[in-house]
Order: C-alpha cells, then sequence, then structure tokens
C-alpha cells in the first residue's frame, strides 16, 4: 500500500521549470533516499510532499488524502498531523530547553504530554538532556532533538533534509542507527540526500537530474547498485 | 487538558522572555517610560486644580458677599451665616469691608473697616511697609493717600465724618503702616471693622465681603449657588476676573498635559512596534519552524500578541511605580506640596499600557504571519 503518491509533479517558478513531470510511489513503511546535485530538484519535491509548498500542476496523495487542491491552512494541519520534518540546521528553538522543543510539537499538534515528550528524548538516548538548552547540546544531540520532536505525534511519513549534512562521522552513525530504528518499527522515512554513504542506508534510491528523476536505484549506493528504472515515471 | 496547553503556552512565553531579555528590555523600557510620564501627567492634571487652587488663591478672593435685592448693607450676622454655608476646609479666609466717607483736614477720603488678620488670607499681595494695625485707633494708609498727604508711620491724624443718622463723629488715629496693592486699596485708609464702627457708633453693619475659597470652575459655582439658594438676604457672587483666568490657566495646562500624554503614548507605540518588529525579524526562523512543524498563522499571531500582553502589563507596573514617584517629584518641586494620588489610575495605566502594547504588535505580527516556512527553512 502507498502511503504517498506523485502524479505528473511540476514545480515552475517564473520562466525556470524546477520540477517537470514527476511520478513517484512511496510505499507504507519504505525508506526512500532523493539523491541529486544541487538544482537538480530534490529540495523543491521535499517541500511539495512535506506540504510546505504546493505543484504548479499534478496530483500528490499523502495516506489517502490529494494534497493539490487544498488550502494553506489545510496544508498546515496535514504538516501537523501527518509529517516529521528533520533539518539539516536542526531548527531548534533557542530559548527553550530539549524536552520544551519537543513539546512545541505537542503543543501545535493536540496536548502537551510531558511524559510522553521525555519518553521520545529516552527514544533517542537524550533523556538524561531534557532540560538543556540547544546551545549546551552537541550537533549529534540537536539532531536527536530535532528527530524526537519528528517523531512526537506519530507522523505518517518522516521527511529527512540533508538529516546528517552539519555532523561529523560518529554522529553521522548515531542519527542513521536512530532512523534504522525508526524503520525497524514501520515509520516510512524519506531522506534528501546528496551524500551516497547516507542514501546507501535507504532500500530505494531516486535520483533526480535537472528536474526530472534521472533514475531509481534499489539498495544502498546509487553508483553501485542496479537500476530499476529510468527517465521519469518509475513508480514503486 | 487545555489548561496544561494554557500553561505551557505561558511557559514558552516566559522563556522567550526571560531568555531573550536583553532584546525585549528595549521595549519594555519603551513601554515604562509610557507609562511613567501616562500616570505622572494624569495624577498631576488630577491634582492640578488642587494645586493651583492654592496658588490662585494668592491672587485674591474668588467671591464676594453683597447684601440681596435693593439693600445695600448686610448685618455681621448674614454674613456669618451664609459662611456657615460652605465647607470649612474650603474657606481660605472670610474678609467683612465696611465703607466709610470721612474727612482729614477739610479733604475727603474713603475709610475702609476690615478684619486684618482676615484679609491677609484674603488677599495675601498686600504688600505692609511698618506695622499692621493691632489696637483701636491704629490705620494702614494707602501708597496714594501716603503721598499726596505726606504722611508716614508714626503720625497722626484726626477723623471726622456724619453716620447715617447724621448725627457727628470724629477719632484720633495713628498711622502704623503704608499699603501698596497697586490697585484702589492705594487710595484708601484702613482700620479695624471695631475701630470704625465705634467711630460711627454703628455697629453690625458691612458692606461687602470676600471670600477665598479653595475651589474653582463648577465647584466654584455650586458653592456659590449654595450660598444663593440657602440664604435670602445675602447673594454670593463670583469674581470673573479671577475665577475665569483661573479656569483658562487650568484648562490650558491640562491640554498641554493630555497633549504631552498623546505624543508619549505615540513614541511608546512606535517603539514598541520598532523592537517587535526587529523581534521578528530576528525570529523568522522560529516562526517558519512553528509554522512547519503544524503552528496555525492564529496561534503564531496569539503568541506573539500574548508576549506584547506581559510586555505591556510587566512595563506598566513598573511605569506606575516610577509614574507615581514622578508625580511626587513634579509636586514637590513645582507646588512644593506631596501629590494625592489616585489608586485607580495605577490598574488603569496598566491596561492602557497593555493595550497601547498590543496595538503596536499588530503591524509586527502581521509580518510574522507571513512568513513562509519553506523559504525561511532554506535560510533565505
Amino acid at each position: 500500500m502507498n502511503i504517498l503518491e506523485l502524479r505528473g509533479i511540476s514545480k515552475i517558478y517564473g520562466q525556470l521549470s524546477a520540477l517537470s513531470e514527476i511520478d513517484l510511489d512511496v510505499a507504507q513503511g519504505e525508506w526512500l533516499a532523493i539523491m541529486g546535485p544541487s538544482g537538480s530538484g530534490k529540495t523543491t519535491v521535499m517541500n511539495i510532499i512535506g506540504c510546505l509548498d504546493k505543484p504548479s500542476c499534478g496530483s500528490v496523495v499523502l495516506d489517502g488524502q490529494e494534497l493539490s487542491a487544498l488550502s494553506a491552512d489545510e496544508l498546515t494541519a496535514i504538516r501537523r498531523d501527518k509529517i516529521g520534518l528533520i533539518f539539516q540546521q536542526f531548527h531548534l528553538i533557542s530559548y527553550l530547553t530539549a524536552l520544551e522543543n519537543v513539546m512545541v510539537a505537542q503543543y501545535y499538534h493536540s496536548l502537551v504530554d510531558e511524559k510522553e515528550a521525555l519518553a521520545a528524548l529516552d527514544r533517542v538516548g537524550l533523556a538524561d538532556r531534557a532540560k538543556h538548552l540547544p546551545r549546551q547540546l552537541s550537533g549529534g544531540e540537536q539532531q536527536r532533538v530535532c528527530i524526537a520532536r519528528a517523531l512526537i505525534n506519530y507522523p505518517s511519513i518522516i521527511l529527512a533534509d540533508e538529516p546528517t549534512g552539519n555532523l561529523d562521522e560518529a554522529n553521522e552513525r548515531v542519527v542513521m542507527d536512530i532512523l534504522h530504528q525508526l524503520h525497524r518499527e514501520g515509520s516510512t522515512i524519506v531522506v534528501v540526500t546528496h551524500a551516497p554513504e547516507v542514501a546507501a542506508h535507504a532500500e530505494r534510491t531516486v535520483v533526480l537530474e535537472y528536474g526530472k528523476i534521472a533514475r531509481i536505484v534499489l539498495g544502498g549506493d546509487p553508483s553501485k547498485a542496479p537500476e530499476v528504472g529510468e527517465a521519469c515515471g518509475a513508480g514503486a | 487538558m487545555i489548561k496544561k496547553n494554557n500553561s505551557f503556552l505561558l511557559k514558552i512565553l516566559l522563556s522567550s522572555i526571560v531568555r531573550r531579555r536583553s532584546r525585549l528590555m528595549v521595549a519594555l523600557v519603551g513601554i515604562a517610560i509610557g507609562a511613567t510620564v501616562l500616570l505622572g501627567m494624569v495624577t498631576l492634571c488630577y491634582d492640578i486644580p488642587r494645586q493651583m487652587s492654592r496658588e490662585f488663591r494668592s491672587y485674591g478672593a474668588n467671591m464676594i458677599l453683597v447684601a440681596a435685592g435693593r439693600e445695600s448693607l448686610m448685618m455681621r450676622a448674614d454674613i456669618e451665616n451664609a459662611a456657615a454655608l460652605l465647607p470649612p476646609e474650603k474657606v481660605l479666609g472670610l474678609t467683612p469691608y465696611r465703607y466709610e466717607t470721612v474727612r482729614s483736614n477739610m479733604l475727603p477720603y474713603t475709610a475702609v473697616g476690615v478684619d486684618f488678620a482676615q484679609v491677609r488670607k484674603t488677599s495675601p499681595y498686600w504688600h505692609v511697609t511698618g506695622q499692621w494695625p493691632e489696637r483701636d485707633g491704629e490705620i494702614l494708609i494707602g501708597a496714594d493717600v501716603a503721598e499726596f498727604t505726606r504722611l508716614v508711620p508714626g503720625r497722626g491724624l484726626t477723623l471726622e465724618g456724619r453716620n447715617k443718622e447724621q448725627a457727628r463723629y470724629e477719632k484720633d488715629v495713628t498711622v502704623t503702616g503704608l499699603l501698596k496693592t497697586g490697585g484702589v486699596e492705594d487710595g484708601f485708609i484702613f482700620m479695624s471693622l471695631e475701630s470704625m464702627e465705634e467711630m460711627t457708633g454703628e455697629p453690625g453693619f458691612v458692606d461687602v465681603a470676600e471670600i477665598s475659597v479653595m475651589a474653582s470652575g463648577r465647584e466654584l459655582r455650586d458653592l456659590a449657588e449654595a450660598v444663593r439658594s440657602g440664604q435670602s438676604r445675602v447673594e454670593a457672587r463670583l469674581v470673573k476676573r479671577v475665577t475665569q483666568s483661573e479656569e483658562t490657566v487650568l484648562g490650558k495646562l491640562k491640554t498641554l498635559v493630555y497633549l504631552v500624554t498623546v505624543i508619549v503614548l505615540v513614541l511608546t507605540m512606535i517603539c514598541v512596534a520598532t523592537t517587535m518588529m526587529t523581534v521578528v525579524m530576528e525570529r523568522r526562523r522560529e516562526i517558519g519552524l512553528k509554522k512547519a512543524i503544524g503552528a496555525e498563522n492564529r496561534s503564531i499571531a496569539r503568541e506573539f500578541l500574548a508576549e506584547g500582553l506581559i510586555l505591556g502589563l510587566l512595563g506598566g507596573l513598573l511605569g506606575s511605580a516610577c509614574g507615581l514617584l514622578f508625580a511626587q517629584v513634579i509636586s514637590a518641586n513645582v507646588f512644593n506640596r506631596s501629590v494625592t494620588v489616585e489608586f485607580y489610575l495605577i490598574p488603569a495605566t496598566v491596561l492602557v499600557s497593555a493595550l497601547v502594547t498590543i496595538i503596536a504588535c499588530l503591524i509586527p505580527v502581521r509580518r510574522a504571519v507571513d512568513v513562509e516556512p519553506a523559504l525561511v527553512l532554506r535560510g533565505e
């Protein structure tokens, strides 16, 4: 069963076509990587999947709900209920503790629950750092708080934008281990990255070039793995 | 459960204010200054008529009592009855006047019988060279009379005349002092009312009485009306020259104070709006993040307005304390008296400060809800 279906997605900024006729399906519980060089359109795809932007044409169906016709407020509600976002820059609120940063997501979603937020931090190994401010945490720890925040409302899909882009190797390993754990538990994960070693963890990698799907690769490193599709239009 | 969310909102708002206090301090100080001036000025505005009433009383009485109807003379008892109709704490002084035409060395003069103790209260501007009369037979002469007669303190003269029964009287008197007011008083001779009654042999009559009342405007008019309606033989009139100029000065002073207050409130608004605009610009990423994780526009607006409200209340409280001090200092320096505080003005000032801050936050809040999360999170 597909959790996400993109059909004929294009995005045009002025005269620039950022995405052109993208078709993509993501199965429930799948780990998908989206790769591509700068300007290939991966951030645009991420924004469209994450309901932060709307496509110029085409349809997006997330968890059975068509998104392209929704208003800004309705997209906000979808983001709140169905999507967990992990950012390269972590984007933690500087004046709130790790625990409060997780609880902020609860606050906008429904009701705050300190025990549950603490459990989410425990899940990423940060229960003992709950009362620390972001500036008192290492980059890896901040990213783990960001992951705990993304998980707290049980999203249908976790979207990670260069999740290890600002981390050293050791922390990269920790973060990827957490993503593996989430995947094992059944979470659907979409990672946008330009790093093959990050994409290598995914079950399937979509490579974008010039706003189109250049190829889809099953398993780890797209430079080594066998290709299963070419050009645009390849489904899962 | 909703309560839990509200207390979490309060917690993150306080965290935002406390942990980013250096930035918000500018807004807080701006609001506090606005509240200081607001409470200080309004307190003075309420207190100025009270303070100025005393000041104005040094320019002379503001109410006179004359005989009602066609009568030209009043009985002293009538005046006392009329004065009893006024609140005693409002009456600074009451001076009865009785006028008689007398002669000395064949030349006519106007002699005035007064209560010297009271006249010093109702006419504090009287300038006497020499001594005030204290005993029977002692008089003050006006500066013009002194110049014309060449009389100086210590010299004696004889006053003569006829009373209402046309009976002739004569009295030897001694000049104890020279009076200079710059007004008609400079042409008169003043003696105590008792001396005059003894001289004429007609006790109990008074032509006019001056009263210095600690009131102005409508209150003074109401007091005069109370005397008119409570005493049929005496009519209370206001000294327009004094009362009108008092009202004019007070009116202009109040307008000035209100104008300054409005200007300060507008400046406060600009200060708060500018600071909050900077805060919004600095927190675009945070706003973008909140929107990305599902915050609705109204949640973002509510947070900023609530932050403004907290700042407004804190600034209002701080400013109220400073405002009372400010009013006391101004009052002590300008009027040499302590100010009377209307305590209900304190919560009113805090509320106005909060309201002004919220109004000032409206444009920054508009900017905040317009933040596009995708652009901001990309660092654009």
